[in-house]
């Protein structure tokens, strides 16, 4: 790659920035509180939101006493749902793509129904929070309770009440796939194992609330709108739509988030709220999410029930995976990315990793009166990996063969790729043979084993777990735009370089707290030829940076990397033209090092990039009269020869069992992921471990707890298990590096790995502790008391 | 959330404080505020008055004589699991304070704040009961005190009254021999205890002439298994004091846990804590 410059790659350019662990330029600035997020924003005339919430899963709205909120003090106006629907329409989400899927106009806040408890269903806007709240306790609200659909195994039954009977039924979508022929694999099996798979509803508990600050200035008739997001292009584009204004009338700023994990990149209806109620009221308004309403408003994820089966061979072949999956998205599907893509991720990615060729699934999504489901950190991969993995232990233990050995012996060869799995999915390049070599080493399988087995005998009861996963980056336009959803795969980059060196990079891909703002200032660093520090890198301002998707789905470094790279060599042509006029030299025989033009060949100082600075911007004059240096260069890139750009990986975890209490403590746990060039190895890392901790807070301790009836049973920090630093293990990751040939660069996502394979890795452990005692479990989050049970001790 | 409007009162005497309770009904006391303020962020009570009460002098000293050890009631969580004289002569309380939440909230709850919202999951109400403690209550009628056996009343509810304020602990010193153990089952370290034991009691030998098992997490406040120490003073096994806990305590369910997977882990507790004991 990047054959123009000698054949050398941009790893040996002399002042590569890439593949070094250099510090994040705003981790100094967010660590003395320095940062901006939108709560930190204080505009004049700032008014203050806060919302009812419907105290029932499903409840028909008769009305409203507003006057006692009204004449509260500091209330500047009090809204619901026939109010805002005069300036903001409702959405339906749903993409062609997903063929069948169905839902029901969702309104900012609702007409006359509350479908979720938690649901936004009256606004107040006061000089205060606290004045807001004040009067949202004054308000009477005559709510007829509904009966609730709740259990999504039961949300097909017909005693169970459909939740927009305009729909007929509950479900919401379903999709079947049937490859091979997975009868005849099951009928000629040494062994078919079975087990159901509980996968807990749970939700990503991020750090800074979800927040937004709509500023209408009616002078200009334009929206400034400062959002705690994700995707702001994708956010203005659908205030457009949906408040009927041009382009030009909305600008929507991202400056520091605090975490998002996939929560910041939907449509909510109370955020929608604020923006209409701001222009209503022409005026700032403010709405910050407090922990309390986050729980029962920001969508939570997973929910799923997944029925599996796989054949195996008595040589340990994998015939075949056959797999049903049920999940409950509650009463609509999100906008605008809608809800059907986890479960369609289930059934792309279960047995992914491996060779078989049949393979039969199902996935229904069903409706039901709880909060929204929708797209979270490593969409659909944990499911898959858990059940994937969890059946390929149960075959391992029936054909007595060592479950690392199964993985061995059935994993996609390294050397069989390009290669197309059983569900469809399309693989560049993987390195399944080398990860497992590499964790098997780095773990010390074998002494970790003969370790096991003499603990055993003292009655200490440790396991062993292995998880393979594949994982879904730089999604192109087959993710959401072929569906039609206006949400943009290509990102760009424009860079310009300032008089005294220094360049500005702004882009598409945002930050979130991840580091996308040091890796791409490493790539423009680097591909320019500036010293890390001269670079300033500007994202989520859609006025400001090049029209792109933002953050999701791992592609702010695989793309946004690749835009930034292609857009700094692009920079560096027209600087050397520059200076190749300046110094008399042909271009070729010059290079941009460390801020310096150089002789390529022995890297001699020629100039600084100051002076070249001065000349072109203070004395143009002293320059031929048809050079035209160009210093501002915008470069994009979307991935189009594959959908996806597949990465891989496998981990490990090691772990103890208290057979009194059913307590676990994790001891250790490894990973060997595959992103292709990795950028920045310390943020790779560390996006892993965190992704790793995600995953374990899905395996041991996070679930959204209901009552029958839609309460949300455990809505605080104190009830609501997030992993905790005191209950980690160390974690352990490394790389095999097979770049995707898409881009230069290379890179494809790593955010979501460690999410998608912890949770398999760790409940198998968990199994492989309890095998002495013939005790499963299969149910996530898996609580001391599971494990007491599945032992018969409670 | 944020807290509806508030009045505050820094009063530098107890007198002041007896009369601002006296004529502010629904006023409460504010200590470390770990519980309260959050409470009232989350509006759970709105009270008209704060009293805070960290003016006061003399409310945090921690001091030895004629055979007790007085624990001024602003003791902070930190002071107290630091304290030389605790370690030496109260160590039940030394083990349970790092047990205590988080060190942002053992930086500034206190141990009369903790006793006086007697939170049934909390450590330091199972310890003052391990440990036969004496609260001292005053008011502007002077001081009552009331054995910590007849001060916790029920859920978030003790014996003192709505003019009073909890000025100290009291605490017989244990013993000579006197052994002490503690264990709670979390979740995560800090979290409320799903079940804990504090544990207290003299053996000579191998037999127990005196042990009391302070319950937490399993009733309204902590409870002493009157049966299970009994058994264990009779000389029976561990088996047999672990089956009659099941008539000392009546756990109930909690979000993640039956009422017989806790009873289950009281029972795991007794092993493990009398087993520590030596």
């Amino acid at each position: 790659m990047n054959a123009r410059d000698s054949g050398l790659t941009f790893l040996d350019r002399p002042n590569s920035y890439i593949g070094r662990s250099v510090p994040r330029p705003n981790a100094r600035r967010l660590v003395m509180g320095r940062g901006t997020y939108v709560d930190d924003i204080r505009l004049p005339r700032l008014a203050h939101i806060a919302f009812l919430r419907s105290p029932h899963a499903h409840a028909k709205i008769r009305g409203f006493n507003l006057d006692a909120a009204k004449a509260a003090p500091g209330v500047i106006g009090v809204f619901t749902g026939a109010d805002l629907a005069k300036v903001c329409t409702p959405w339906v989400a749903v993409l062609s793509h997903f063929k069948g899927l169905k839902s029901a106009p969702q309104y900012a806040l609702p007409l006359d129904r509350a479908c979720w408890t938690g649901e936004a269903i009256c606004a107040v806007v006061a000089e205060t929070r606290a004045q807001a709240e004040d009067a949202i306790a004054l308000i009477e609200a005559d709510l007829d309770p509904l009966p609730a659909a709740v259990d999504m195994e039961a949300a097909l039954d017909p005693s169970t009440p459909v939740i927009h009977p305009e729909l007929g039924d509950n479900l919401a979508f379903e999709r079947t796939l049937d490859v091979g022929d997975v009868d005849t694999a099951f009928r000629n099996a040494a062994a078919v194992v079975e087990q159901t798979f509980q996968i807990g509803r749970h939700t990503g508990v991020t750090l800074e609330p979800r927040a937004i600050l709509a500023d209408w200035n009616d002078g200009e008739e334009k929206f400034t709108i400062y959002h705690s997001f994700q995707a702001p292009h994708m956010m203005q584009d659908i205030v457009c739509k949906h408040l009927d204004l041009p382009e030009a009338s909305v600008r929507v700023v991202c400056k520091d988030v605090g975490g998002s994990f996939g929560i910041k990149v939907h449509i909510y209806p109370d955020e929608m709220a604020t923006v209409a109620i701001a222009k209503i009221l022409k005026r700032p308004v403010k709405f910050i999410a407090d922990r309390m309403e986050s729980f029962v408003s920001d969508i939570h994820a997973r929910d799923h029930r997944v029925k599996g089966k796989m054949a195996i061979a008595a040589d340990g072949e994998i015939l075949g995976f056959e797999i049903d999956d049920l999940t409950g998205i509650g009463p609509y599907s999100v906008y605008p990315r809608t809800s059907a893509v986890e479960a369609n991720q289930v059934v792309n990615l279960t047995g992914g990793p491996y060779r078989h060729k049949n393979y039969r699934a199902r996935a229904r999504v069903v409706f039901q009166n709880k909060v929204p489901m929708c797209q979270y950190r490593a969409v659909g991969h944990p499911i898959a990996v858990m059940v994937t993995e969890g059946l390929i232990d149960l075959a391992a233990a029936a054909i007595k063969m060592d479950p690392a050995k199964v993985r061995e012996k059935n994993v996609i060869a390294d050397d069989a790729h390009p290669s197309v799995a059983a569900s469809g999915i399309k693989f560049e390049k993987l390195s399944h043979q080398q990860s497992l070599k590499k964790l098997l080493s780095m773990m010390d399988y074998d002494s970790l084993r003969k370790e096991q087995a003499e603990l055993r005998k003292k009655g200490i009861h440790r396991g062993i777990g292995i998880a393979t996963f594949i994982e879904i980056t730089n999604p192109s336009a087959a993710f959401y735009g072929v569906g039609g959803a206006r949400i943009s795969s290509q990102d760009g980059c424009t860079l310009r370089l300032n008089p005294q060196g220094g360049v500005i990079a702004s882009i598409g891909v945002t930050e979130q707290g991840q580091g996308t703002e040091a890796v791409i200032a490493q790539v423009v660093a680097t591909a320019v030829g500036v010293p890390l520090s001269d670079v300033r890198v500007i994202t989520g301002d859609t006025d400001t940076t090049p029209y792109g998707g933002g953050t999701w789905a791992c592609r702010a470094a695989g793309i946004g990397g690749e835009a930034a790279w292609q857009s700094g060599k692009a920079l560096r042509e027209n600087i050397l033209e520059v200076a190749g006029v300046i110094l008399q030299a042909a271009p070729g025989t010059l290079d941009v090092r460390d801020g310096k033009i150089v002789d390529k060949a022995n890297g001699n100082e020629r100039m600084p990039l100051a002076e070249l600075g001065r000349v072109a911007y203070f004395r143009p004059d002293t320059l031929p009269a048809d050079l035209k240096p160009e210093f501002v260069v915008t470069r994009h890139y979307v991935p189009k020869d594959y959908p996806f750009a597949f990465t891989n990986g496998i981990q490990a975890s090691y772990l103890e069992v208290d057979t009194d209490t059913g307590f676990v403590k994790l001891l250790k746990h490894w990973c060997v992921e595959d992103c292709g060039t990795v950028l920045n190895p310390q943020l790779v890392d560390e996006q892993v471990r965190g992704g790793i901790v995600q995953g374990i807070g899905a395996a041991l301790f996070e679930v959204c707890r209901y009552d029958e009836n839609g309460q949300m049973l455990n809505a605080t920090m104190a009830d609501y298990l997030v992993p905790m630093a005191s209950e980690m293990p160390d974690i352990d990751v490394t790389h095999v590096v097979s770049p995707t040939a898409s881009s230069e660069l290379g890179a494809k996502g790593a955010g979501e790995a460690g999410t998608a394979g912890a949770p398999a890795a760790v409940v198998n452990a968990i199994n492989d502790a309890l095998s002495p005692f013939k005790a499963n479990v299969a149910a996530q989050p898996v609580t001391p008391q599971d494990i007491l049970k599945a032992m018969g001790k409670v | 959330m944020k807290a509806s409007e508030v009045g505050y009162a820094k009063p530098a005497s107890l007198p002041e404080v007896f009369a601002l309770l006296e004529k502010n009904e629904d006023a409460r006391l504010l200590a470390g505020g770990q519980s309260l303020i959050a409470g009232l962020n989350m509006r759970l009570s709105n009270p008209t008055l704060l009293i805070d009460i960290n003016g006061i002098a003399g409310l945090n000293t921690i001091t030895e004589s004629g055979g007790t050890i007085r624990i001024g009631a602003l003791t902070r969580h930190l002071d107290l699991g630091a304290s030389p004289l605790i370690a030496a002569k109260l160590p039940l309380i030394a083990k349970a304070v790092p047990h205590i939440a988080h060190m942002a909230i053992r930086n500034r709850g206190t141990i009369g704040g903790s006793l006086a919202l007697s939170d049934p999951a909390t450590e330091l109400p199972a310890c003052c009961l391990a440990l036969n403690a004496t609260m001292t209550a005053a008011s502007s009628k002077g001081e009552r005190k009331i054995p910590v056996k007849t001060f916790f009343k029920g859920l978030f509810e003790t014996d003192l009254k709505q003019n009073e304020v909890l000025t100290a602990i009291e605490i017989p010193l244990p013993a000579a021999g006197s052994l002490s153990g503690f264990s709670e089952l979390v979740r995560r370290h800090g979290d409320y205890a799903i079940v804990g034991l504090a544990a207290q009691g003299v053996r000579k030998g191998s037999s127990w002439s005196q042990l009391n098992l302070s319950y937490f997490g399993v009733g309204d406040h902590p409870v002493l298994a009157a049966n299970a120490s009994e058994a264990l003073l009779a000389d029976k096994s561990m088996a047999d004091a672990q089956a009659v806990l099941a008539s000392d305590l009546s756990p109930s369910e909690d979000a993640e846990n039956s009422a017989a997977t806790k009873l289950h882990f009281a029972r795991v507790l007794l092993g493990r804590v009398v087993a520590s004991m030596s």
